[in-house]
Protein backbone atom coordinates (compact mmCIF):
# COMPACT_ATOMS: atom_id res chain seq x y z
CA UNK A 1 0.00 0.00 0.00
CA UNK A 2 2.32 2.72 -1.23
CA UNK A 3 1.50 5.93 -2.25
CA UNK A 4 -1.90 7.80 -2.07
CA UNK A 5 -3.26 6.38 -5.78
CA UNK A 6 -2.01 2.91 -6.36
CA UNK A 7 -4.19 0.19 -6.35
CA UNK A 8 -1.70 -2.52 -5.42
CA UNK A 9 -4.49 -5.34 -6.30
CA UNK A 10 -7.26 -4.24 -8.61
CA UNK A 11 -6.38 -4.15 -11.94
CA UNK A 12 -9.15 -1.89 -14.18
CA UNK A 13 -10.12 -3.50 -17.13
CA UNK A 14 -13.39 -3.98 -18.34
CA UNK A 15 -14.20 -7.91 -18.40
CA UNK A 16 -17.23 -10.68 -17.45
CA UNK A 17 -15.04 -11.54 -14.32
CA UNK A 18 -14.58 -8.12 -13.59
CA UNK A 19 -18.82 -7.68 -13.93
CA UNK A 20 -19.75 -10.49 -12.12
CA UNK A 21 -21.49 -9.74 -9.05
CA UNK A 22 -18.91 -9.71 -5.97
CA UNK A 23 -20.63 -12.14 -3.73
CA UNK A 24 -20.67 -14.75 -6.31
CA UNK A 25 -17.17 -13.83 -7.04
CA UNK A 26 -16.21 -14.26 -2.83
CA UNK A 27 -18.64 -17.57 -2.73
CA UNK A 28 -16.93 -19.25 -5.97
CA UNK A 29 -13.49 -18.31 -5.26
CA UNK A 30 -13.88 -20.09 -1.57
CA UNK A 31 -15.73 -22.99 -3.41
CA UNK A 32 -12.58 -23.56 -5.71
CA UNK A 33 -9.86 -23.16 -2.82
CA UNK A 34 -12.27 -25.65 -0.63
CA UNK A 35 -11.75 -27.64 -3.37
CA UNK A 36 -8.20 -27.29 -4.55
CA UNK A 37 -7.00 -27.55 -0.74
CA UNK A 38 -8.73 -31.46 -0.46
CA UNK A 39 -7.75 -32.88 -3.78
CA UNK A 40 -5.21 -35.58 -3.22
CA UNK A 41 -1.16 -34.39 -3.88
CA UNK A 42 -0.46 -37.69 -6.45
CA UNK A 43 -3.30 -36.49 -8.53
CA UNK A 44 -0.58 -34.47 -10.51
CA UNK A 45 -3.28 -34.03 -13.62
CA UNK A 46 -5.69 -32.58 -11.03
CA UNK A 47 -3.06 -29.97 -10.42
CA UNK A 48 -2.61 -29.04 -13.99
CA UNK A 49 -6.39 -28.70 -14.96
CA UNK A 50 -7.02 -26.49 -12.04
CA UNK A 51 -4.04 -24.80 -13.48
CA UNK A 52 -5.37 -24.56 -16.87
CA UNK A 53 -8.61 -23.22 -15.39
CA UNK A 54 -7.05 -20.56 -13.78
CA UNK A 55 -5.15 -19.66 -16.27
CA UNK A 56 -8.36 -19.37 -18.39
CA UNK A 57 -9.57 -17.20 -16.09
CA UNK A 58 -6.60 -14.83 -16.54
CA UNK A 59 -7.21 -14.70 -19.66
CA UNK A 60 -10.82 -13.81 -19.55
CA UNK A 61 -10.20 -11.31 -16.93
CA UNK A 62 -7.66 -9.79 -19.06
CA UNK A 63 -5.27 -9.62 -16.80
CA UNK A 64 -1.68 -8.77 -17.89
CA UNK A 65 0.37 -12.15 -17.14
CA UNK A 66 3.24 -10.04 -15.80
CA UNK A 67 1.24 -8.84 -13.08
CA UNK A 68 0.23 -11.67 -12.06
CA UNK A 69 3.63 -13.25 -11.92
CA UNK A 70 4.74 -10.49 -9.53
CA UNK A 71 1.83 -10.57 -7.07
CA UNK A 72 2.72 -14.43 -6.98
CA UNK A 73 6.32 -13.70 -6.10
CA UNK A 74 4.80 -13.16 -2.28
CA UNK A 75 4.66 -17.03 -1.93
CA UNK A 76 8.64 -16.82 -2.28
CA UNK A 77 9.45 -17.39 1.58
CA UNK A 78 7.33 -20.17 1.53
CA UNK A 79 8.95 -21.65 -1.75
CA UNK A 80 12.12 -21.64 0.02
CA UNK A 81 10.60 -23.46 3.57
CA UNK A 82 9.08 -25.89 0.63
CA UNK A 83 12.59 -26.43 -0.65
CA UNK A 84 14.01 -28.05 3.11
CA UNK A 85 11.44 -30.20 2.90
CA UNK A 86 13.18 -32.84 0.36
CA UNK A 87 16.58 -32.46 2.31
CA UNK A 88 15.15 -33.41 5.75
CA UNK A 89 11.95 -35.34 4.84
CA UNK A 90 11.61 -38.74 5.76
CA UNK A 91 12.75 -42.09 3.88
CA UNK A 92 12.80 -43.41 1.41
CA UNK A 93 15.25 -41.61 -0.22
CA UNK A 94 15.70 -41.03 -4.13
CA UNK A 95 18.16 -40.42 -5.64
CA UNK A 96 17.91 -36.81 -7.81
CA UNK A 97 20.54 -35.54 -10.37
CA UNK A 98 22.99 -37.17 -7.79
CA UNK A 99 21.39 -35.86 -4.74
CA UNK A 100 19.57 -37.73 -1.98
CA UNK A 101 16.11 -36.86 -1.29
CA UNK A 102 13.48 -38.10 0.70
CA UNK A 103 10.40 -39.29 -1.33
CA UNK A 104 7.65 -37.75 1.02
CA UNK A 105 9.49 -34.45 1.49
CA UNK A 106 9.54 -34.36 -2.28
CA UNK A 107 5.44 -34.36 -2.55
CA UNK A 108 5.57 -32.21 0.84
CA UNK A 109 7.03 -29.64 -1.45
CA UNK A 110 5.38 -30.31 -4.55
CA UNK A 111 1.52 -30.21 -2.05
CA UNK A 112 2.77 -27.07 -0.32
CA UNK A 113 3.96 -25.43 -3.91
CA UNK A 114 0.86 -26.86 -6.07
CA UNK A 115 -1.78 -25.71 -3.68
CA UNK A 116 -0.30 -22.28 -2.53
CA UNK A 117 0.20 -20.67 -5.93
CA UNK A 118 -2.91 -22.46 -7.15
CA UNK A 119 -4.74 -20.57 -3.99
CA UNK A 120 -3.26 -17.66 -4.25
CA UNK A 121 -3.94 -17.66 -8.06
CA UNK A 122 -7.65 -17.78 -7.34
CA UNK A 123 -7.57 -14.90 -4.41
CA UNK A 124 -5.26 -13.00 -7.42
CA UNK A 125 -8.14 -13.14 -9.37
CA UNK A 126 -10.87 -12.33 -6.89
CA UNK A 127 -8.94 -8.84 -5.79
CA UNK A 128 -7.76 -8.12 -9.51
CA UNK A 129 -11.51 -8.13 -10.58
CA UNK A 130 -12.73 -6.69 -7.88
CA UNK A 131 -12.98 -3.17 -6.79
CA UNK A 132 -12.45 -2.69 -2.52
CA UNK A 133 -15.69 -1.30 -2.48
CA UNK A 134 -17.41 -4.31 -3.63
CA UNK A 135 -15.81 -6.89 -2.21
CA UNK A 136 -17.31 -5.29 0.87
CA UNK A 137 -20.67 -5.39 -0.79
CA UNK A 138 -20.28 -8.60 -1.51
CA UNK A 139 -19.29 -9.44 1.78
CA UNK A 140 -22.33 -7.77 3.45
CA UNK A 141 -24.14 -9.64 0.56
CA UNK A 142 -23.22 -12.91 1.78
CA UNK A 143 -24.28 -11.76 5.54
CA UNK A 144 -21.13 -11.33 7.13
CA UNK A 145 -21.57 -8.89 9.96
CA UNK A 146 -21.95 -5.59 9.67
CA UNK A 147 -19.73 -4.70 12.49
CA UNK A 148 -16.68 -6.29 10.70
CA UNK A 149 -17.49 -5.69 7.06
CA UNK A 150 -17.53 -1.97 8.70
CA UNK A 151 -14.14 -2.28 10.46
CA UNK A 152 -12.65 -3.75 7.01
CA UNK A 153 -13.92 -0.59 5.46
CA UNK A 154 -12.68 1.68 7.94
CA UNK A 155 -9.03 -0.62 7.43
CA UNK A 156 -9.06 0.21 3.74
CA UNK A 157 -10.12 3.48 3.94
CA UNK A 158 -7.77 4.72 6.67
CA UNK A 159 -4.36 2.71 5.49
CA UNK A 160 -3.55 5.41 3.17
CA UNK A 161 -3.72 8.09 5.75
CA UNK A 162 -1.71 6.30 7.98
CA UNK A 163 0.77 5.63 6.61
CA UNK A 164 0.65 9.26 5.07
CA UNK A 165 1.34 10.14 8.76
CA UNK A 166 3.69 7.89 9.32
CA UNK A 167 5.68 9.11 6.06
CA UNK A 168 5.33 12.63 7.14
CA UNK A 169 6.79 11.53 10.69
CA UNK A 170 9.73 9.61 9.10
CA UNK A 171 10.81 12.42 6.90
CA UNK A 172 10.61 14.63 9.91
CA UNK A 173 12.82 12.56 11.78
CA UNK A 174 15.36 12.60 9.30
CA UNK A 175 15.10 16.07 8.23
CA UNK A 176 16.34 16.40 11.75
CA UNK A 177 19.41 13.77 10.86
CA UNK A 178 17.69 10.89 12.51
CA UNK A 179 18.75 7.64 10.35
CA UNK A 180 19.55 4.21 10.23
CA UNK A 181 18.68 0.83 12.29
CA UNK A 182 20.95 0.18 14.52
CA UNK A 183 19.63 -0.36 18.30
CA UNK A 184 20.47 2.67 19.35
CA UNK A 185 18.10 4.40 16.54
CA UNK A 186 15.15 2.57 18.04
CA UNK A 187 14.32 4.64 20.54
CA UNK A 188 12.52 8.19 18.59
CA UNK A 189 10.85 5.60 16.26
CA UNK A 190 9.19 3.85 19.63
CA UNK A 191 8.48 7.29 20.41
CA UNK A 192 6.53 8.06 17.25
CA UNK A 193 5.10 4.76 16.74
CA UNK A 194 3.96 5.72 20.22
CA UNK A 195 2.54 9.43 18.62
CA UNK A 196 1.10 7.38 15.62
CA UNK A 197 -1.25 5.62 17.68
CA UNK A 198 -2.33 8.34 20.03
CA UNK A 199 -3.34 10.63 16.85
CA UNK A 200 -4.88 7.34 15.04
CA UNK A 201 -7.19 7.28 18.22
CA UNK A 202 -7.75 10.99 17.95
CA UNK A 203 -8.64 10.51 14.12
CA UNK A 204 -10.72 7.57 15.68
CA UNK A 205 -12.54 10.04 17.73
CA UNK A 206 -13.17 13.03 14.87
CA UNK A 207 -14.46 10.33 12.50
CA UNK A 208 -16.99 9.23 15.24
CA UNK A 209 -17.90 12.61 16.03
CA UNK A 210 -18.64 12.79 12.29
CA UNK A 211 -20.59 10.17 12.11
CA UNK A 212 -22.61 10.88 14.94
CA UNK A 213 -23.43 14.32 13.07
CA UNK A 214 -24.67 12.87 10.27
CA UNK A 215 -27.34 10.87 11.92
CA UNK A 216 -25.35 7.63 13.09
CA UNK A 217 -26.76 6.10 15.96
CA UNK A 218 -25.10 2.82 16.37
CA UNK A 219 -25.69 0.46 13.01
CA UNK A 220 -23.96 0.92 10.19
CA UNK A 221 -26.49 1.82 7.15
CA UNK A 222 -27.01 -1.45 4.76
CA UNK A 223 -25.60 -0.79 1.68
CA UNK A 224 -27.23 -1.35 -1.43
CA UNK A 225 -27.44 -5.16 -2.13
CA UNK A 226 -24.91 -6.49 -4.99
CA UNK A 227 -27.33 -7.94 -7.44
CA UNK A 228 -26.36 -10.90 -10.06
CA UNK A 229 -28.00 -11.89 -13.58
CA UNK A 230 -28.99 -15.71 -14.36
CA UNK A 231 -26.25 -16.27 -16.44
CA UNK A 232 -23.70 -14.95 -13.36
CA UNK A 233 -25.12 -17.78 -11.19
CA UNK A 234 -24.74 -20.10 -14.00
CA UNK A 235 -20.88 -19.35 -14.69
CA UNK A 236 -20.60 -19.25 -11.01
CA UNK A 237 -22.24 -22.32 -9.45
CA UNK A 238 -20.83 -24.49 -13.39
CA UNK A 239 -17.29 -23.27 -12.65
CA UNK A 240 -17.31 -23.78 -8.48
CA UNK A 241 -18.96 -27.50 -9.43
CA UNK A 242 -16.35 -28.41 -11.87
CA UNK A 243 -13.85 -27.47 -9.56
CA UNK A 244 -15.24 -30.23 -7.24
CA UNK A 245 -16.04 -32.51 -10.01
CA UNK A 246 -11.92 -32.75 -10.35
CA UNK A 247 -10.85 -32.81 -6.92
CA UNK A 248 -13.70 -36.14 -6.21
CA UNK A 249 -12.59 -37.12 -9.08
CA UNK A 250 -9.26 -37.19 -8.13
CA UNK A 251 -10.24 -38.57 -4.75
CA UNK A 252 -11.51 -41.90 -6.33
CA UNK A 253 -9.13 -42.51 -8.88
CA UNK A 254 -5.98 -41.75 -7.12
CA UNK B 1 -39.49 38.27 12.86
CA UNK B 2 -39.58 34.31 11.82
CA UNK B 3 -38.29 31.77 14.13
CA UNK B 4 -34.79 31.80 13.95
CA UNK B 5 -32.82 28.93 12.68
CA UNK B 6 -30.10 28.97 15.45
CA UNK B 7 -30.94 30.69 18.31
CA UNK B 8 -28.73 30.00 21.72
CA UNK B 9 -29.87 31.66 24.48
CA UNK B 10 -27.79 31.96 27.90
CA UNK B 11 -25.47 29.00 26.85
CA UNK B 12 -22.64 28.25 29.44
CA UNK B 13 -20.64 25.11 28.92
CA UNK B 14 -17.22 23.88 31.25
CA UNK B 15 -15.22 20.93 30.17
CA UNK B 16 -14.54 18.20 32.88
CA UNK B 17 -11.49 19.80 33.86
CA UNK B 18 -13.56 22.86 34.82
CA UNK B 19 -11.96 24.96 32.14
CA UNK B 20 -14.87 27.11 31.02
CA UNK B 21 -14.81 27.10 27.15
CA UNK B 22 -18.30 29.21 26.82
CA UNK B 23 -19.90 32.08 28.60
CA UNK B 24 -22.98 33.40 28.42
CA UNK B 25 -23.91 33.17 24.65
CA UNK B 26 -26.26 34.70 23.19
CA UNK B 27 -26.70 34.01 19.26
CA UNK B 28 -29.30 34.49 16.42
CA UNK B 29 -29.03 33.63 13.05
CA UNK B 30 -31.90 33.72 10.64
CA UNK B 31 -32.95 32.22 7.94
CA UNK B 32 -30.75 33.50 4.69
CA UNK B 33 -28.02 34.67 6.71
CA UNK B 34 -24.37 33.65 5.85
CA UNK B 35 -22.54 34.32 9.20
CA UNK B 36 -18.86 34.28 10.09
CA UNK B 37 -17.89 33.21 13.41
CA UNK B 38 -14.61 34.47 14.03
CA UNK B 39 -11.88 33.84 16.89
CA UNK B 40 -8.59 33.00 17.53
CA UNK B 41 -7.14 29.19 18.33
CA UNK B 42 -9.04 28.26 21.54
CA UNK B 43 -11.79 30.91 21.64
CA UNK B 44 -14.25 28.17 21.54
CA UNK B 45 -15.54 28.69 18.17
CA UNK B 46 -15.40 24.69 17.74
CA UNK B 47 -17.29 23.64 20.69
CA UNK B 48 -19.91 26.10 20.18
CA UNK B 49 -20.78 24.65 16.75
CA UNK B 50 -20.87 21.15 18.58
CA UNK B 51 -23.77 22.51 20.55
CA UNK B 52 -25.55 23.45 17.59
CA UNK B 53 -26.01 19.73 16.57
CA UNK B 54 -26.30 18.12 19.79
CA UNK B 55 -23.47 16.72 20.11
CA UNK B 56 -22.46 18.82 23.03
CA UNK B 57 -25.29 19.43 25.64
CA UNK B 58 -25.82 22.49 27.19
CA UNK B 59 -25.16 22.60 30.85
CA UNK B 60 -27.14 26.02 30.95
CA UNK B 61 -28.96 27.91 28.81
CA UNK B 62 -30.57 26.67 25.40
CA UNK B 63 -30.25 25.78 21.84
CA UNK B 64 -32.60 25.33 19.72
CA UNK B 65 -33.06 24.96 16.00
CA UNK B 66 -35.97 26.34 14.02
CA UNK B 67 -37.71 25.82 17.00
CA UNK B 68 -36.89 22.73 17.92
CA UNK B 69 -34.80 21.92 21.02
CA UNK B 70 -31.72 20.53 20.98
CA UNK B 71 -32.78 17.37 23.49
CA UNK B 72 -31.98 13.51 23.43
CA UNK B 73 -35.47 12.95 22.11
CA UNK B 74 -35.15 15.44 19.11
CA UNK B 75 -31.08 14.52 17.92
CA UNK B 76 -31.67 12.57 14.64
CA UNK B 77 -34.38 15.55 13.09
CA UNK B 78 -31.22 18.28 15.02
CA UNK B 79 -28.37 16.63 12.74
CA UNK B 80 -30.43 16.83 9.94
CA UNK B 81 -31.34 20.11 10.32
CA UNK B 82 -27.53 21.42 11.21
CA UNK B 83 -25.03 20.16 8.84
CA UNK B 84 -21.87 19.61 9.97
CA UNK B 85 -18.89 19.96 7.93
CA UNK B 86 -15.48 19.56 9.54
CA UNK B 87 -12.08 20.77 9.14
CA UNK B 88 -10.41 17.87 7.76
CA UNK B 89 -12.39 15.92 4.99
CA UNK B 90 -10.24 12.64 6.15
CA UNK B 91 -12.37 13.01 9.22
CA UNK B 92 -15.85 13.31 7.11
CA UNK B 93 -14.86 11.00 4.10
CA UNK B 94 -15.26 7.21 6.05
CA UNK B 95 -16.93 5.51 3.64
CA UNK B 96 -15.21 3.25 0.74
CA UNK B 97 -16.48 4.90 -2.18
CA UNK B 98 -17.96 9.10 -2.64
CA UNK B 99 -21.39 7.64 -3.37
CA UNK B 100 -21.30 5.55 -0.40
CA UNK B 101 -20.32 8.38 1.89
CA UNK B 102 -23.11 10.66 0.39
CA UNK B 103 -25.73 8.23 0.91
CA UNK B 104 -24.40 7.63 4.93
CA UNK B 105 -26.40 10.57 5.98
CA UNK B 106 -29.68 10.02 4.34
CA UNK B 107 -29.66 6.32 5.39
CA UNK B 108 -29.62 7.43 8.43
CA UNK B 109 -32.58 9.45 7.89
CA UNK B 110 -34.45 6.19 6.42
CA UNK B 111 -33.85 7.10 3.22
CA UNK B 112 -34.05 4.24 0.62
CA UNK B 113 -34.65 2.97 -2.97
CA UNK B 114 -35.65 5.95 -5.60
CA UNK B 115 -35.53 8.70 -2.99
CA UNK B 116 -32.08 7.90 -1.92
CA UNK B 117 -30.59 8.03 -5.62
CA UNK B 118 -32.55 10.80 -6.44
CA UNK B 119 -31.05 12.64 -3.30
CA UNK B 120 -28.04 11.86 -3.00
CA UNK B 121 -27.67 12.75 -7.48
CA UNK B 122 -29.03 16.08 -6.25
CA UNK B 123 -26.02 16.82 -4.07
CA UNK B 124 -23.28 15.60 -5.78
CA UNK B 125 -24.57 17.38 -8.97
CA UNK B 126 -24.62 21.12 -6.40
CA UNK B 127 -21.21 20.39 -5.55
CA UNK B 128 -20.21 19.49 -9.25
CA UNK B 129 -18.66 16.10 -8.73
CA UNK B 130 -20.89 13.53 -9.95
CA UNK B 131 -17.79 12.54 -11.98
CA UNK B 132 -16.51 11.31 -8.67
CA UNK B 133 -19.32 9.12 -7.19
CA UNK B 134 -17.22 5.85 -8.12
CA UNK B 135 -14.11 6.83 -6.87
CA UNK B 136 -12.56 5.95 -3.36
CA UNK B 137 -11.85 8.95 -1.12
CA UNK B 138 -8.44 8.42 -1.01
CA UNK B 139 -8.22 8.96 -4.24
CA UNK B 140 -9.41 12.42 -3.97
CA UNK B 141 -7.47 15.77 -4.44
CA UNK B 142 -7.74 17.92 -1.10
CA UNK B 143 -10.19 20.56 -2.68
CA UNK B 144 -12.44 17.77 -4.20
CA UNK B 145 -12.45 15.75 -0.38
CA UNK B 146 -14.08 18.97 0.74
CA UNK B 147 -16.21 19.50 -1.93
CA UNK B 148 -17.72 15.68 -1.38
CA UNK B 149 -17.76 15.85 2.23
CA UNK B 150 -19.74 19.24 1.45
CA UNK B 151 -22.03 17.08 -0.77
CA UNK B 152 -22.30 14.36 1.83
CA UNK B 153 -23.56 17.26 4.23
CA UNK B 154 -26.07 18.74 2.04
CA UNK B 155 -27.59 15.30 1.14
CA UNK B 156 -29.58 15.15 4.40
CA UNK B 157 -31.03 19.01 2.95
CA UNK B 158 -30.23 20.75 6.20
CA UNK B 159 -31.67 24.06 7.17
CA UNK B 160 -28.03 25.63 8.28
CA UNK B 161 -24.84 24.52 7.00
CA UNK B 162 -22.05 24.81 9.31
CA UNK B 163 -18.58 24.71 8.00
CA UNK B 164 -15.16 24.18 10.72
CA UNK B 165 -11.71 26.15 9.56
CA UNK B 166 -12.94 25.30 5.30
CA UNK B 167 -10.18 27.14 4.10
CA UNK B 168 -7.40 25.62 5.88
CA UNK B 169 -5.20 23.28 3.75
CA UNK B 170 -6.88 24.58 0.09
CA UNK B 171 -4.86 26.21 -2.77
CA UNK B 172 -5.64 29.44 -4.13
CA UNK B 173 -7.66 28.17 -7.01
CA UNK B 174 -9.71 25.42 -4.80
CA UNK B 175 -10.79 28.41 -2.53
CA UNK B 176 -12.07 29.88 -5.25
CA UNK B 177 -13.79 26.89 -5.92
CA UNK B 178 -15.39 26.25 -2.62
CA UNK B 179 -16.51 30.21 -2.22
CA UNK B 180 -18.15 29.51 -5.77
CA UNK B 181 -19.89 26.40 -4.06
CA UNK B 182 -21.02 28.63 -0.62
CA UNK B 183 -22.32 31.66 -2.39
CA UNK B 184 -24.59 28.63 -5.48
CA UNK B 185 -26.05 27.38 -2.12
CA UNK B 186 -29.37 28.03 -1.48
CA UNK B 187 -29.07 27.43 2.79
CA UNK B 188 -28.27 29.28 5.55
CA UNK B 189 -24.55 29.10 6.55
CA UNK B 190 -22.11 29.62 9.21
CA UNK B 191 -18.47 29.75 8.19
CA UNK B 192 -16.40 28.95 11.28
CA UNK B 193 -12.46 30.61 10.18
CA UNK B 194 -10.01 32.89 11.54
CA UNK B 195 -9.26 33.43 7.87
CA UNK B 196 -10.62 37.05 8.08
CA UNK B 197 -10.69 38.09 4.27
CA UNK B 198 -12.49 34.98 4.00
CA UNK B 199 -14.81 36.10 6.17
CA UNK B 200 -15.01 39.33 4.36
CA UNK B 201 -15.05 37.51 0.95
CA UNK B 202 -18.68 35.53 2.03
CA UNK B 203 -20.24 36.35 4.68
CA UNK B 204 -22.36 40.09 5.51
CA UNK B 205 -22.56 39.23 9.37
CA UNK B 206 -19.35 38.40 11.40
CA UNK B 207 -19.39 37.13 15.10
CA UNK B 208 -16.36 36.83 16.84
CA UNK B 209 -15.86 34.99 19.73
CA UNK B 210 -12.75 35.20 22.36
CA UNK B 211 -12.20 33.51 25.78
CA UNK B 212 -15.77 31.34 25.90
CA UNK B 213 -17.64 35.02 24.74
CA UNK B 214 -18.89 36.72 22.27
CA UNK B 215 -17.11 40.03 22.02
CA UNK B 216 -18.45 41.63 19.03
CA UNK B 217 -21.38 40.96 16.10
CA UNK B 218 -22.22 42.90 13.16
CA UNK B 219 -21.28 43.71 9.57
CA UNK B 220 -18.03 42.40 8.68
CA UNK B 221 -16.72 44.90 7.37
CA UNK B 222 -17.57 47.14 10.40
CA UNK B 223 -15.61 44.77 12.92
CA UNK B 224 -12.74 44.14 10.48
CA UNK B 225 -12.00 47.53 9.66
CA UNK B 226 -12.14 48.46 13.74
CA UNK B 227 -8.11 47.59 14.22
CA UNK B 228 -8.03 47.88 18.07
CA UNK B 229 -11.09 45.46 18.04
CA UNK B 230 -8.95 43.02 16.24
CA UNK B 231 -5.97 43.76 18.04
CA UNK B 232 -7.92 43.07 21.51
CA UNK B 233 -8.87 39.44 20.34
CA UNK B 234 -5.55 38.31 18.40
CA UNK B 235 -7.15 38.80 15.39
CA UNK B 236 -5.24 40.80 12.19
CA UNK B 237 -5.74 41.44 8.81
CA UNK B 238 -2.95 40.05 6.59
CA UNK B 239 0.33 42.20 7.11
CA UNK B 240 0.23 42.27 3.08
CA UNK B 241 -2.88 44.35 2.86
CA UNK B 242 -1.26 46.82 4.24
CA UNK B 243 1.91 46.38 2.41
CA UNK B 244 0.38 46.95 -0.45
CA UNK B 245 -2.02 49.84 0.28
CA UNK B 246 0.35 51.77 2.07
CA UNK B 247 4.43 51.63 2.14
CA UNK B 248 5.26 51.11 -1.61
CA UNK B 249 9.09 50.51 -1.52
CA UNK B 250 8.67 47.88 1.44
CA UNK B 251 10.22 44.63 0.80
CA UNK B 252 11.37 42.05 3.46
CA UNK B 253 14.00 42.84 5.29
CA UNK B 254 17.10 40.79 4.26
CA UNK B 255 18.89 38.48 7.01
CA UNK B 256 22.16 39.59 7.75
Amino acid sequence: MSGSHGHAIFVHTLSPLHRLAPHLKIAAGLVMLGAIISTPRRALWASAVYGLALAALVIMARLPIRFVLSRMLVLTPFALLALMFPVFGADPRVEVLGISLSEPGLWDMWNLLAKASLGLSTAILLGATTEVADLLRGLDSLRVPRLVTAILGFMVRYIDVVVDDLNRMRLALAARGHGGSSIAHWGPYGRAMGTMFIRTYERGERVYLAMESRGYAGEMPASARAKATPEQWAFAILGSTAFWAVAITARIVT
Amino acid sequence: MSTPVIEILGLDFSYPDGTEALIDIELHIHRGERVALLGPNGAGKTTLVLHMNGIHRAQTGTVTVSGLPVTPPNLLEIRRRVGLVFQDPDDQLFMPTVREDVEFGPRNLGLTGADLEQRVAAALALLEVADLADRAPNHLSFGQKRRVSMAGVMAMEPEILVLDEPTSNLDPASRQDLTRALLSLDVTQMIVTHDLLYALEVCPRSVIIDSGRIVADGPTRELLTDTDLLAAHRLALPAALELLAGAPNQPGKPVN
